[in-house]
């Protein structure tokens, strides 16, 4: 096992993204945060409340969305779903996805596809906590990273959140 | 986690387990029915048939809707226009429907055990959509979905179930549901239209008269008078069953208390329920048809999965 990123290393690249997507979308005019369910939603809490600190005055716009039935294998394994809740169109936002860990890409494919039931946004970007790039099935790529690894398919990155597990950290298995 | 069967056939064969997840399945199937786009793709890949040897409205309907939003090919079948009218057995017409790649069949039938017979018989999932004087599981899911979001709960909920007990497919299936997840149940109606022994088989009570059922409820599920089903008469008319267990508003008002109004459909209006009721504050019979879409994509999901 070893150590990707410690608990204080979790908190300043959290900070990092929060800046970064601010740097990038000043004032966050139009835009929304959507976290994905059900890891994803740990990373997207603590951006939003970030972003809420770094943009006074106006709420910052934030959903969560389940990708469960968009899934390309619903009938090799059965996946139960999560909670969505997008109580806001997304028409013609700039959606800012985030996920904790991206990998095959997959989860991202079915997320696009799932958010255009909720209108057709003007732009969708993708933050990510973990990025296992050489490990893509699909064209995906993130516009904001915390930490780029190289994996191989036999290893397992493992995200920790206080909430949950105790602890904030992020190991590679 | 999955469901512990490959059909869904009755309540009888589900475990506590599968009817929680069925009803936490639906209540994520609820929230896409709000979206602007109210679709998934996650059955594009199923073919289901609508196997229906018997009329239905709200049923048919339902399902169907269910399949095209998890957006499976969808199959129709209706017997008065099928060559089941010239004399087709059913194994035969389903397999010959079977063999034109068809993966899961939903179907009604007036022969209790249709559904049983045919899951031996073909490789199919099997969804009942009530079968003769037996079951109608669907119907009971989405009435338990129906009474959870209503009042929170269903462990040590009161249920009366009033009516027609004796042909009623829909009150069998809301028993077992019922008391497998620890609700209270009353069943009241006529003493001809109550089976022998039922109490000590299901773990019921039996009430004769309709008030005190009625003032001891949280929920009172009203069932349809089934003339259809009926080869002797067992009360003399329907207008002296509407005095002594029909429901209005005058006697809803005089229990003191509130309590939520339930029907499967369709309504006999003036005979078990009076308009003032059916269409009052108290009745949540539209919800119960908008929540059967969402019990039924879950179903349906959870057993192609399967």
């Amino acid at each position: 096992m070893k150590t990707i990123l410690s608990g204080q290393q979790l908190a300043l690249t959290v900070k990092r993204l929060a800046h970064q997507i601010l740097e990038n979308n000043a004032s966050l005019q139009d835009t929304v945060v959507i976290g994905l369910q059900p890891r994803g939603i740990f990373l997207s809490d603590r951006i939003v409340n970030e972003l809420q600190i770094l943009v006074t005055g106006g709420k910052i716009e934030y959903g969560k969305l389940d990708i469960t039935f968009y899934r390309d294998d619903v009938r090799k394994s059965l996946h139960i779903a999560n909670s969505t809740d997008i109580p806001f169109s997304l028409e013609n936002k700039h959606v800012i996805l985030i996920d904790d860990v991206l990998y095959t890409g997959r989860t991202i494919r079915a997320a696009l596809d799932a958010l255009l039931a909720f209108g057709r946004p003007s732009k969708v970007s993708l933050c990510v906590l973990i990025d296992r790039r050489f490990s893509r099935e699909l064209p995906i790529q993130p516009d904001f990273t915390g930490k780029t690894i190289d994996t191989i398919i036999s290893q397992k990155v493992k995200v920790c959140w206080k909430e949950r597990d105790e602890v904030d950290e992020v190991v590679l298995i | 986690m999955k469901l512990s069967t490959k059909h869904l056939l009755g309540i009888k064969d589900l475990t506590r387990d599968d009817i929680q997840l069925i009803l936490t399945t639906a209540e994520q199937f609820k929230e896409v029915l709000q979206r602007p786009v109210k679709k998934v793709p996650s059955l594009r890949d199923v073919t289901i048939v609508n196997l229906f040897y018997e009329n239905s409205t709200r049923t048919r309907m339902s399902f169907e809707l269910a399949e095209r939003r998890l957006s499976a090919d969808v199959l129709n079948f209706a017997a008065t226009t099928s060559s089941a009218a010239k004399g087709e057995t059913l194994l035969d017409t389903v397999n010959n429907i079977l063999s034109m790649k068809v993966d899961m069949v939903v179907m009604r039938h007036s022969a209790s055990g249709a559904p049983h017979f045919l899951a031996k018989h073909i490789p199919a999932a099997i969804v009942n959509a009530g079968d003769g004087i037996n079951e109608h599981p669907t119907q009971a899911l989405l009435d338990a979905f129906s009474m959870r979001e209503k009042l929170g709960k269903l462990e040590g909920l009161k249920v009366a179930i009033i009516g027609d007990i004796m042909h009623s497919r829909v009150a069998l299936s809301n028993m077992y549901l019922l008391r497998k997840m620890g609700a209270e149940i009353t069943i009241a109606g006529p003493p001809t239209l109550i089976p022998k022994y039922i109490e000590e088989a299901l773990d019921v009570r039996v009430e004769y008269n309709l008030k005190k059922a009625l003032q001891w409820c949280d929920v009172a599920n009203v069932l349809r008078i089934q003339l259809e089903r009926q080869n002797q008469p067992l009360f003399s008319s329907l207008r002296e069953y509407n005095l002594a267990y029909g429901i209005n508003r005058r006697l809803l008002e005089s229990l003191g208390k509130e309590i939520v109004i339930m029907h499967p459909g369709p309504i006999n209006r003036g005979v078990e329920l009076d308009s003032d009721v059916a269409d009052g504050p108290f009745s949540i019979v539209l919800n119960q048809v908008e929540n059967g879409v969402a019990v039924r994509m879950a179903v349906l999901y959870l057993l192609a999965g399967a």
